[in-house]
């Protein structure tokens, strides 16, 4: 039986226009920055890759800079637009965001999840210009901060907003401009196409000094030659993206979440089409991920970056979980995820609960 | 490697063509397992971690490291940076009183910015300048270091337009007496010199897999560990890559990386000979069609597949390069090629702006024939001719 991968929020599988994308771009031999006939057709690639992207997110091609991920393009943003700014951020934040620099003052979330938008606004209130760093939805739960009610509130405190829309791309409409926002960081691999390329996406005019510095490429914002094969898979995961996959999802996510009969986490608040965070009292999320493996099962116990360390969520904690934030798996549901998922994983999860007695 | 259609590429110091190889061992990390290499929870994942941690392997042989000396970035200029900005801000957030950064005038431009960065922040940025022949004379390196405690020294091991090889035994050696870190650009190294940290005090290193017949996109740092030596990262989160590089690692990339270093490791040198013999049939078919060519850079510390020569007459390259369509070379380093202004490589070694307008770049790899290079020899030929009459032409 092939496993059943159930890990999207870790990293999608790759979509076939990506592939095919990524090994026709491996074949063009030419650096983007040269002038000659190689290098204006790889050029032409990136360039094509840079507007599919400006026109899918809301923003024009000049302001869309590539990156070689999400870490980097956060990183870009905090360094950079955070300059000469206090720095808020929600306590459920990535780490790439809590740790990119340091003096970053955490704004604490309300039990489902999101954002504490009178502690926010509170905070914006009290001090000079901020620059205000929120997650469109949380890689953990799936919980969505209310965006469109901290833009307005962002402006009118001459704050700057940056959103890591890592999670939401491609699961949920998504437009820098209809958004209000400042600027966006996307990943490649966390919507279907290849690992090692991402972006930053700015709000026309915004200014950007670059963390990389040297060679002037991506307009003097980001030095290094373009991973122009994963640029160019990106590209085409972006042009495939359809947010008709995400009705499918939903219908599978709630079909896990019915049968389940465990404490879904976030439940109340607007969340990914994807993603259901399960919590079991008493049962260590370590435990769980593990028989669920042996299961032929894959699930994760949290962000998948912490270097195999399961520990209990800090995303859980700031939600108030306390003891049982050690005690949830996360299902996160792929593009392609099959039409029995929810029916094998919850015949997985009934065996792992009754073994486990919980 | 010239298919049909495809112009005859000479401009190897750019970038490199993928290796067939590598592909293929890219392709089962781009078609069958497509896993985080972080999600050690699960089988997929553990399989691509393990995938990686093989590259790390290869790609730490090819400079005589162990494989936790390795850490990946997006590429050389990430490394660059990395090593440079890294390494003062660690030091000085540690009460470290040195601010002296040495550097060479002929760098990339991502260690010129990266130094020059951090005179921002305190730091006494100095720029050494370099022989005619593009040489940094040891003398040189040892009067700046004499002259303040200085944190760290950075000298590329092979030059990206001129293809000089530097002395970094002689100067590596120089810096570890001086107290001083010790950084190497080897992106135009790997693979065509032989490089060794367990022979040459090098404290880092920076790499690039697309300049090894690898994929874009990725790149190491090689940070010493015995004695160990300390970076502030840029990237922080995650904590991926013992927390000096976080972000999820690019597998598939990473395994076209490590592949590319293990055939380097394996065929450098049998490459470098190739090389070099293509490279002197190049320059012995100019040399005999254009007399008064002149190659720069030192002969004898010179990689095998680099030719930089200035054209005779007081034609300019842009002209020639305007004829050579299905010839891929060019007058400098990619990043700045689409700019008028001539290499500032070429007028630090006293070129005259005149001569360095009339500079072509030409960079022979692993995958290029004699039938290419006598190609490349007649289009070279032809395109002088032509500039050289439209430039007698405008005299007259």
């Amino acid at each position: 039986m092939t496993p059943l991968y159930l890990d999207a929020n870790a990293t999608e599988p790759l979509r076939p226009a990506a592939r095919e994308a990524v090994l026709a771009a491996l074949d063009l031999l030419g650096n983007p920055s040269s002038v000659h006939a190689a290098g204006r057709a790889a050029r032409q690639m990136l360039e094509q890759a840079r507007r599919r992207i400006a026109e899918r997110f809301g923003t024009s091609p000049q302001e869309v800079v590539f990156t070689s991920g999400a870490t980097e393009a956060n990183a870009l943003a905090l360094h950079s637009l955070g300059q000469r700014r206090r720095i808020l951020a929600g306590a459920t934040e990535h780490p790439a965001i809590l740790r990119a620099v340091p003096g970053i003052v955490t704004v604490p979330v309300l039990p489902d999840g999101q954002v504490d938008v009178a502690a926010l606004a509170a905070a914006l209130a009290e001090g000079p210009p901020a620059l205000v760093c929120l997650m469109a939805a949380n890689n953990e739960t799936g919980v969505l901060h209310p965006l469109e009610e901290i833009a307005p509130l962002c402006r009118k405190h001459d704050a700057l907003l940056h959103v890591d829309a890592v999670q939401v791309a491609g699961r949920l409409p998504l437009d820098l401009a209809a958004l209000g926002a400042d600027s966006l960081a996307l990943s490649a691999h966390k919507l279907g196409g290849p690992k090692g390329a991402g972006a930053l996406l700015l709000r026309r005019g915004l200014d950007l000094s670059a963390l990389f510095t040297g060679g002037g490429q991506e307009r003097g914002r980001r030095g290094g030659t373009e991973a122009l094969p994963a640029i160019a898979g990106f590209a085409a995961a972006v042009a495939e993206l359809d947010l008709a996959e995400g009705q499918k999802l939903a219908a599978l996510r709630d079909g896990i979440e019915e049968g389940a009969r465990a404490i879904v986490v976030g439940a109340g608040a607007p969340r990914l089409p994807n993603t259901s965070c399960l919590l079991l009292p008493g049962a260590p999320a370590e435990t769980q991920v593990i028989a669920l493996d042996l299961a032929g099962v894959q699930v994760s116990a949290g962000a998948a970056c912490s270097s195999g360390k399961v520990t209990a969520s800090p995303v859980l904690q700031a939600m108030g979980l306390g003891a049982d934030a050690g005690c949830a798996i996360r299902v996160s549901l792929p593009w392609n995820a099959p039409p029995d998922a929810a029916q094998r994983f919850l015949t997985a999860y009934a065996e792992m609960r009754r073994r486990l007695g919980c | 490697m010239a298919a049909v259609n495809r112009p005859i590429y000479l401009d190897n110091h750019a970038t490199t063509p993928l290796d067939s190889r590598v592909l293929a061992a890219m392709r089962p990390w781009w078609e069958e397992n497509f896993a985080n290499p972080h999600s050690v929870e699960h089988a997929l994942g553990r399989a691509a971690e393990e995938a990686v941690e093989t590259a790390r392997r290869h790609v730490a042989a090819l400079i005589g490291a162990e494989a936790r000396e390795i850490i990946f970035t997006s590429g050389a200029t990430e490394a660059n940076n990395l090593a440079i900005k890294g390494a003062a801000r660690f030091a000085a957030a540690q009460g470290d009183a040195r601010r002296r950064i040495i550097t060479v005038c002929t760098e990339h431009k991502c260690v010129l910015e990266s130094v020059r960065d951090l005179q921002a922040e305190g730091f006494e940025p100095v720029f050494l300048p370099v022989e005619p022949d593009g040489m940094l004379e040891a003398e040189t390196l040892r009067q700046a270091l004499a002259e303040a405690p200085t944190l760290l020294v950075s000298v590329m091991a092979v030059n990206n337009e001129i293809g000089v090889v530097q002395d970094l035994p002689a100067l590596a050696a120089l810096a570890k007496e001086a107290g001083a870190l010790f950084h190497t650009d080897a992106a135009q190294a790997a693979g065509r010199v032989p490089l060794d940290v367990g022979a040459v005090p090098i404290d880092l290193m920076s790499l690039s897999a697309h300049k090894i017949y690898g994929p874009k996109g990725v790149g190491a740092l090689y940070v010493r560990r015995r004695p160990r030596v300390r970076l502030m990262p840029l990237l922080s989160g995650g904590g991926q890559e013992r927390g000096l590089r976080s972000g999820t690692l690019p597998a598939p990339l990473l395994v076209g990386f490590g592949e590319a270093a293990r055939i380097a490791a394996a065929e450098g040198l049998l490459d470098a000979g190739r090389i070099a013999a293509q490279r002197d049939r190049l320059l012995a078919a100019l040399s005999a069609a254009v007399p008064g060519l002149r190659v720069n850079g030192a002969a004898e510390h010179r990689v095998a597949g680099n030719l930089n020569i200035t054209f005779p007459g007081g034609v300019s390259a842009q002209t020639m390069l305007a004829r050579l369509q299905d010839l891929c070379v060019s007058t400098g380093s990619a990043c700045s090629s689409a700019e008028v202004e001539p290499s500032y490589v070429l007028r630090a070694i006293g070129l005259p702006e005149a001569e360095a307008a009339a500079t072509l770049r030409i960079g022979i790899g692993r995958f290029t024939s004699p039938a290419d290079v006598d190609r490349a020899a007649s289009l070279l030929t032809d395109a002088w001719r032509h500039a050289l009459s439209e430039t007698q032409d405008a005299a007259e």
